[in-house]
């Protein structure tokens, strides 16, 4: 087990190499830098724009920028937005619970729901449930974010009132110092009664919308690792062992589906980083996602560099937890 | 999965603890306004900044020396109670108004004197002098200072006695009292800002505003709120609401549907599409105002042919204005005839635009004996402005009329930084861009035209430098006398207006929205948001 944790640990190294050259290069590759981007229309004479260009370090050559930033990166500094000045790590730990929240809430949807929706699927297969639950799979995994949490936000909360439109909390109503980071968890904290209730509400609809699309992967992939098992030797003398269809399936059969789904789940984590980004947006919650989208625009090459490494890193370590919940699952898979 | 909390004293979480230690918690029978705003600010202090969103956030803090009429471009005494200036227009005495607290109880302060001299000699010399003990925190990057010339023309600010500045001018600039009631004026507190270095916390200075506005700060959690309370104290045009809160909301349609769900009282930077639904909406009130900007497409004077007069003129002609402010403008944009909005002062009615008139237009090519189909560029910014919500669909639509009058145009652009150097080099034959005010004064947007920015690298995209035009520009900068400025100022946009350096395009109209229960806010013509003096009925 610690060997295979040591591997797997020296494989993540040349993968952080290449992210850290990918990130710097890319964002360099766009034209523009910062200190263009701040000036506007007033634009700027030629020695005031040298003078910020230095102060920046970005008057040294790339290769010279790239060493002082790995240097940096050593030290465990992500560097100071360009923006606000403040250190990216900061920042991020900031913004970061926001996001974790929105993402588990997300996932847990997409898991209570996709488990068992995929598993009833393989079990009735051909069914008219099945059917249907593969064709809104299909339709789930295909829509644009933007539009369909546009679409939530229209029809369940303006026309229905059933959820606010965006947020975290009611601003006017509830008002605590952030502790943790988690809105639910503060409310809580907060001993304000109502506030963790609200809190919940304003996660409902951010959830739906980035869990849709985990969601439909999820269902897809169990019914599909389902059918496998379902035709396996061990699931047949169970049913002839006289078991309940509910033991077959739930405890037999759906034990070794879950070994893909897991694999799933996990690079599912990447998915929803990436959803993340277009779901702070539509539901104004404050996470890292809208934060590095703000840092493209200004080209706040430190934030952007820092948000992405340190997702990334997040991302990796999620897969690698995943690898280790394999032998949880199935014993069968113990790393010597 | 737990993340590293760092321990940096200026961790914005202890920011905002510290910060809020001092509020008192609402309640919900108390009075709040709410404002979804659009973005989060860099800081709270608009001398490190250059956004309007920044400026905004910080507005309700803070006060300037002079400050701008809520809803006009009028300057009227701020924090200076009365002024004089020196017949050469070259010095400024200010006296200070008496009895203006500092807010107390932010970030742990407790001011022990009142605003006096000293804080005003701080606020400006850390934006002037490189050696002042502030002069580096938070990166010291004062854009508007130095843009708006003082950094170069400023030769001395000297505390008088306790309630008396004096600040002395290399050279004559009338409109000094306008820049100084622009946000980066704002007045800081030298107290404070000694408190934060003696305990070694100078950074939070910018994070944690004090000031003497009509509110103070509460707290602020990035992307998410920023929280004020009323100042009691405030000197001025008091605040009606007890709270103040940003709910800071970056996508207009979230900010709609909000708006509509009673979440926020008050938005700006609506979709032009939705303004027809907002408009026949009874719970909404809908204002609107001609922007302070301009959008113009630029002849290169000093390219041919648009060295020849009637060239200029004859493109002028050739472009269907009234088409693109409606298929482009969708309604928020109104037909630019000078290079100054209609709601700034000096603006002259009486000058007539070109007309639509592509006959004419052509024949005048003929006459100044242009080969057709004559080829040239049209450059279109890759970004949307203010000013202009698509350049690019207006140089498509340009590019169809010139044609019509044998004019090949191709469309160029570049990145947005490439462009506006290469444009500013003069690499252009013809190009759009534009330009917002920053302090509603008229030399402001004339400078666009003078001889000295038409160098290159210079702001005249032009390349224009009309004598007639630039003598007045000069000489109107050293009159006090607003009459005769005015009419400076008109002839100079009738010089412009014949000589045709530019097609002047349209300028942007700003919608604001509010809930039928806010009550006294007016519009600023600069597209600020300011608080005081509003109620939620």
């Amino acid at each position: 087990m610690f060997r295979f944790l040591l591997r797997r640990l020296a494989l993540t190294i040349p993968t952080f190499i290449a992210l850290m050259f990918v990130t710097f290069a890319a964002i360099r590759m766009v034209p523009g830098d910062p200190v263009e981007v701040r000036v506007g229309e007033r634009g700027i004479s030629p020695e005031r724009l040298a003078v910020f260009r230095h102060e920046l370090g970005l008057d040294q050559s790339v290769w010279k920028q790239f060493l002082d930033y790995v240097v940096q990166l050593l030290h465990g500094d992500f560097g100071t937005s360009l923006s606000t000045n403040q250190k990216v790590l900061t920042e991020f730990a900031a913004l970061f619970p926001a996001t974790i929240e929105l993402s588990l809430a997300g996932m847990l949807f997409a898991v209570i729901l996709g488990i068992p929706a995929g598993t009833i699927a393989a079990a009735r297969r051909g069914t008219v449930f099945d059917q249907t639950l593969m064709g809104l799979s299909v339709t789930g995994y295909s829509m644009p974010i933007f539009w369909w949490g546009l679409l939530l936000i229209m029809f369940v909360a303006e026309r229905w009132g059933l959820t606010p439109v965006s947020g975290r909390i009611d601003l006017i109503k509830y008002y605590f110092d952030p502790v943790t980071g988690f809105m639910v968890i503060d409310a809580w904290l907060s001993g304000q009664v109502g506030a963790v209730k609200d809190a919940l509400h304003h996660l409902v609809l951010p959830a739906i919308v980035l869990g849709t699309i985990p969601l439909a992967v999820i269902a897809r992939m169990t019914r599909s690792a389902m059918l496998d098992v379902l035709n396996e030797d061990y699931v047949r003398t169970a049913r002839a062992k006289g078991l309940p269809a509910w033991r077959v399936i739930g405890l037999h059969a759906l034990r070794n589906a879950l070994i893909p789904v897991i694999t799933i789940i996990g690079l599912q984590v990447g998915t929803l980083m990436a959803g993340a980004v277009l779901t702070e947006t539509i539901f104004s919650w404050p996470g890292v996602g809208k934060w590095l989208i703000e840092s493209i625009s200004r080209r706040d090459y430190p934030a952007l560099q820092g948000g992405v490494m340190l997702i990334s890193s997040i991302v990796i370590l999620v897969n690698l937890l995943v690898d280790l919940t394999y032998g949880l699952i199935n014993p069968r898979i113990r790393h010597g | 999965m737990s993340i590293p909390m760092p321990r940096s004293k200026a961790a914005v979480a202890v920011v905002l603890a510290l910060a809020s230690l001092a509020a008192a918690p609402l309640t919900a029978s108390a009075k709040t306004l709410v404002y979804c705003s659009e973005g989060s600010p860099e800081n709270f202090t608009p001398a490190i900044n250059t956004t309007g969103t920044s400026f905004d956030a910080a507005r309700p803090v803070y006060d300037k020396l002079t400050q701008f009429t809520r809803g006009s471009t009028t300057v009227e005494p701020g924090l200076a109670e009365s002024w004089t200036v020196s017949p050469d227009a070259k010095v400024f005495t200010f006296k200070l108004r008496k009895g203006v607290k500092f807010h107390a109880g932010v970030n742990g302060f407790n001011p022990t004197r009142e605003f006096n001299a000293d804080d005003v000699l701080f606020s400006f010399e850390r934006q002037w002098k490189a050696d002042h003990p502030y002069a580096k925190v938070s990166g010291g990057k004062y854009d508007y200072f130095a843009d708006m010339g003082l950094s170069d023309d400023v030769q001395s600010i000297e505390k008088v006695d306790a309630m008396t500045v004096k600040l002395t001018l290399k050279k004559p600039n009338v409109t000094m009292l306008a820049n100084l009631a622009m946000d980066f004026a704002a007045i800081h507190s030298a107290e404070y800002a000694d408190m934060l270095a003696k305990a070694g916390k100078k950074e939070q200075f910018d994070q944690v505003p004090v000031g003497t506005g009509a509110f103070s700060f509460v707290a602020y959690q990035k992307d998410a709120v920023i929280r004020y309370k009323a100042n009691k104290d405030y000197w001025g045009e008091k605040a009606l609401v007890d709270d103040l809160v940003y709910a800071i909301t970056p996508d207009p349609t979230a900010r709609y549907s909000k708006l509509k769900a009673g979440e926020c009282q008050f938005v700006i930077a609506p979709r032009p599409a939705d303004l027809p639904e907002m408009q026949k909406d009874g719970a909404l009130h809908v204002i609107n105002q001609s922007g302070l900007n301009i959008a113009y497409w630029a002849f290169n004077t000093q390219k041919p042919p648009f060295d020849k007069k009637e060239v200029r003129q004859a493109l002028s002609m050739a472009i269907d204005k009234a088409a693109i402010i409606k298929d482009v403008y969708l309604g928020a944009g109104q037909a630019a005839k000078n290079l100054i909005p209609p709601t700034l002062w000096s603006y002259n009615d009486a000058v007539k635009d070109y007309p639509f008139d592509q006959a004419k237009a052509k024949d005048m090519l003929a006459k100044a004996g242009v080969k057709t189909p004559l080829d040239i560029d049209l450059w279109y910014m890759p970004v949307q402005r203010p000013y202009n919500p698509n350049a690019k669909r207006i140089a498509e639509m340009m590019q169809a009329d010139l044609a019509k009058v044998g004019v090949n145009a191709k469309l160029v652009t570049y990145e947005w930084g490439e462009y506006r150097k290469r444009m500013q080099q003069g690499e252009h034959t013809t190009g759009m861009l534009g330009w917002t005010g920053d302090n509603g004064d008229p030399d402001n947007f004339f400078f666009l035209r003078g001889c000295d920015a038409a160098r290159p690298g210079g702001q005249n995209l032009a390349k224009w430098c009309n004598k007639a035009f630039d003598e007045r520009l000069e000489k109107a900068r050293t009159l006090a006398d607003v009459k005769e400025r005015t009419k400076l100022y008109q002839e100079m946009q009738q010089i412009e207006k014949d000589d045709a350096p530019d097609f002047k395009i349209a300028h942007s109209v700003v919608y604001e929205v509010m809930r039928k229960e806010v009550t006294g806010y007016k519009q600023s013509p600069f597209g600020s948001h300011q608080f005081n003096g509003v109620d939620v009925k």
